[in-house]
């Protein structure tokens, strides 16, 4: 597959006047015509992107361009923009229309990024393949037979089969790491708090973030820089000042501590990702980085401290869903509690029902400290280790997935095997640490392989620089 | 602490979701499966960690009390699947049950 070009080659393009805002915007709305089968868009604007488009080269042409001028992103289907839907894949909100712009999405078009459509997901942002969408599975472009990768399947797809510059997906335990490393291309999760969530549809409130996909480091870097920060709009937020992660991108990582934590090394990790993996750090150790071996001792926890406090989060926060005041109403119920039952079975899929079986189980009365309370108590465990490690080293090294990309279906019946496919992703959520995927080559397949680097809270600065010297 | 199909109806029942028999007997053996898993939690001792529920350092966040626009009724009713002019119309409260 075509490796697609970082935005700066198109920005030059754009201020030499070789190119246009429109030409590009259309190019892509091209591309994401000849892949509709891939189904990574669940709905394409057009006549809106091309309108912004004009506008933005004319601002180039003034002079008066934002830093993303001539960007072209596609966004999530769990994010608002104003008077489009927002469907979360869900049958349950097929036609619900944004009353207003998530913070992200107002940002993004203050610098005049153009949106040039929503992509598809896993419902309500739950699984590890975007097979759970309402509106059907989207493909993996390296080998259509395979799973993208999930929730955010049809942000990584957009960019890896280059039907935009860039994307926005969310990320609550692996959601836009995993499916980076499965379509080969950057993924990255930033701190928790970093980015303004207002307008994400909330999963798990004490994990969702958004971030960025790209075919480089620096785009990721770019698109972070301007959706960062504090909003008055989001009250978990961190008035925090958001440094300048371009400049960071120096490519010298001499004497960059990176730890290898042991327990992501054991055994039963697949040969290839393992051996893709040593490369990385080899090519690390090249330019100067020190690589050194750490432990995360709560590793092996992480799976079941994750699934309990994020299905926990995610009954109540899809409490909302009732039928009543917005979303879909199931016909001929005879009072409200039978229109709440209906409605909900009626609208939500098998995955999202299992999950909200399970966090109203963990949460309910006589399990809550069993679980919940446990979980939570494990969750400072798991937070303490990154601490540890970071004493002695600046970020953390291991694979984003412990496969590449598996077939369609292939876990789709068997959901403890499926989360268990998040073993390397979900750490980074619990401890609330930033992280990002990089390609780092192929198996013998062809299917990409990612490699995970994990930094300290709010020091995304570090891991981009790493993933951007893996360009070179 | 194995769960029963009567734990997967009380359950059903607290989360407002109705599954058909053969759901219901999926879903016991699915929760078994991934609750009895999740038990490997009690093999660490927790009893002196205090529960962690917000990994980032925030302290009361307060703003202003201040008088603002808020959405207009008839834009918020617009995503209703049923209203009147001005309310959310839901079938009655009172069931025949």
């Amino acid at each position: 597959m075509k490796r697609h070009t970082a935005f700066h080659e198109t920005r030059a393009a754009l201020e030499a006047g070789e190119a246009t805002c429109e030409g590009i915007t259309r190019q892509y709305l091209e591309t994401i015509e000849k892949g509709k089968r891939l189904n990574a868009f669940l709905a394409v604007f057009p006549e809106q992107a091309l309108g912004r488009a004009c506008a933005v080269d004319r601002k180039l042409a003034g002079g008066t361009a934002g830093r993303l001028a001539g960007m072209v992103i596609a966004v999530k289907d769990v994010l608002c923009v104003k008077n489009e839907r927002v469907t979360c894949a869900s049958k349950i909100l097929k036609n619900f229309v944004s009353l207003f712009d998530a913070t992200v999405v107002r940002r993004l078009e203050a610098e005049d990024a153009v949106i040039i459509g929503k992509t598809n997901m896993d419902e309500f942002a739950m699984g590890s393949s975007t097979e759970n969408s309402a509106y059907g599975p989207v493909l993996n472009p390296v080998d259509e037979s395979r799973v993208p990768g999930g929730s955010s399947g049809g942000s990584a797809v957009a960019v890896a089969a280059g039907m935009a510059h860039t994307a926005l997906g969310s990320d609550t335990g692996g959601s836009i790491r995993q499916p980076a490393s499965f379509c080969g291309i950057v993924g990255l999760k930033p701190t928790y708090g970093r980015v303004s969530r207002y307008g994400l549809v909330a999963l798990s409130s004490s994990f969702d973030q958004i971030g960025p996909f790209a075919n480089a480091a620096s785009d990721a870097a770019r698109v972070l820089q301007v959706i960062a920060g504090h909003d008055e709009n989001d009250s978990t937020s961190a008035r925090m000042p958001v440094p300048d992660y371009l400049a960071a991108l120096d490519r010298n990582i001499r004497g960059l501590r990176i730890g290898v934590p042991r327990e992501a090394f054991i055994d039963g990790l697949n040969a290839q990702v393992r051996t893709a993996l040593e490369r990385v750090l080899d090519r690390l150790r090249e330019g100067g980085a020190v690589v050194e071996e750490v432990s995360l001792p709560c590793s092996e926890f992480v799976i079941s401290t994750y699934y309990i406090l994020m299905t926990a989060e995610a009954s109540s926060n899809l409490a909302r869903f009732d039928g009543a005041r917005y979303g879909y109403r199931s016909s001929g119920a005879r009072d409200l509690t039978e229109n709440y039952v209906r409605s909900r079975s009626e609208g939500f899929g098998a995955e999202t029902k299992r999950r909200i079986m399970l966090g109203t189980y963990v949460l309910s009365a006589g399990y809550y400290d069993a679980y919940y309370l446990k979980a939570q108590k494990v969750r400072r465990l798991i937070q303490e280790d990154f601490l540890n490690a970071f004493r002695r080293v600046d970020c953390v090294c291991m694979p984003t997935a412990p496969t590449t990309a598996f077939a369609r279906g292939e876990k789709a019946d068997d959901p403890l095997e499926m989360y268990l496919s998040d073993v390397y992703t979900v750490s980074a959520n619990l401890a609330g640490v930033p992280a990002i995927s990089v390609p780092a080559g192929s198996d013998d397949r062809g299917l990409p392989i990612g490699a995970q680097f994990i930094g300290r809270q709010f020091d995304e600065a570090t891991i981009l620089k790493i993933a951007d010297f893996l360009e070179s | 602490m194995a769960v029963t199909l009567e734990d997967v109806e009380h359950v059903a029942a607290l989360a407002r979701l109705s599954f058909t028999e053969e759901e219901k007997a999926r879903l016991t053996g699915e929760l078994n499966e991934i609750l009895r898993y999740m038990e490997q939690l009690n093999n660490l001792d927790t009893s002196t960690v205090e529960p962690l529920s917000h990994v980032i350092e925030l302290q009361n966040v307060f703003r202003a009390d201040l008088q603002r626009p808020s959405t207009p009724r008839e834009e918020i009713l617009k995503n209703a699947p049923a209203h009147t002019e001005k309310f959310f119309k839901v079938p009655k409260v009172l069931g025949e049950r």
